[in-house]
């Protein structure tokens, strides 16, 4: 899904790990196929976040910057925020907002900022 | 552990990657009945998934089972699972349950981190007879 200049990506239910995967394959392929300035991956639809899934939601925001975009997590539920911090997954590095529309707002900011 | 009493057993095969599915749903509605709350339901199925996902990546045939029990105890309810596989099993248990520690390339967080996230957990293996790891989640 795209919103202005920014791919709307989103993660929803009980996923396989392949699924994943190739979310991971073709949410890469779009940025750069589109020249997203930014991609927005919401996962506010998932009720568990291990640290496969964490792994590959950080390689697609490492990916989508090496793109020279920029990827915002939206969405993580209060439950998933504590299981991930327990589980001990370095996130340090993607950049996360608390839902969408602030997800937005800091991807717009960004672009902005470059132009 | 004398005093915890059965309430149910549910055995949930693993030798495939939908499998983890399986064993999340299972889990999930499980905990959800046992009334943990979210958050400890969370950690509890996130722990299973892990743990469930180390059977099917590494034990031989990547073959093993998952056993749910609903277990009381002090008036307190809780689950128990016991996933029992027939793989390789670990050589070095305490640099297994080392963050970071990792013979296939993952982040290495799968046994630690499940222990983090669970109330109660024992791993046992033998090398060439296979790994048992049971967690435990309580309500409170």
């Amino acid at each position: 899904m795209r919103m202005g200049d920014n791919l709307i990506v989103m993660l929803q239910g009980d996923l396989e790990d392949g699924t994943v995967e190739q979310v991971e394959r073709e949410v890469t392929e779009e940025v750069a196929r589109t020249q997203a300035k930014g991609a927005l991956i919401d996962v506010s639809g998932l009720s568990v976040v291990d640290s496969f899934v964490a792994r590959i939601i950080s390689r697609i925001a490492a990916m989508i910057r090496l793109l020279g975009s920029e990827a915002t997590i939206v969405g993580i539920q209060p439950a998933v925020a504590l299981t991930l911090v327990e589980l001990g997954v370095p996130l340090k590095h993607v950049a996360t907002a608390l839902n969408a529309e602030q997800g937005m707002a800091r991807l717009q900011g960004r672009s902005r900022e470059r132009a | 552990m004398s005093p915890v009493a059965e309430k149910t057993a549910q055995v949930v095969p693993i030798a495939a990657e939908a499998d983890l599915l399986r064993v999340r749903s299972a889990l999930r509605a499980e905990a959800q009945e046992a009334g943990l709350n979210l958050t400890a339901v969370t950690k509890l199925v996130t722990a299973g998934s892990e743990l469930a996902r180390n059977i099917f990546r590494y034990a031989t045939h990547g073959q093993g089972v998952a056993r749910i029990e609903r277990a009381e105890e002090d008036g307190r309810r809780g689950v128990r699972v016991t996933f029992e596989d027939s793989g390789p099993g670990i050589a070095d248990l305490d640099e297994a349950m080392r963050d970071g520690y990792s013979t296939a390339g993952s982040l290495g967080l799968g046994l630690p981190g499940s222990r983090r996230l669970v109330d109660e957990f024992s791993i046992d293996s033998q090398v060439g007879r296979g790994t048992t790891v049971m967690i435990m989640q309580w309500s409170r």
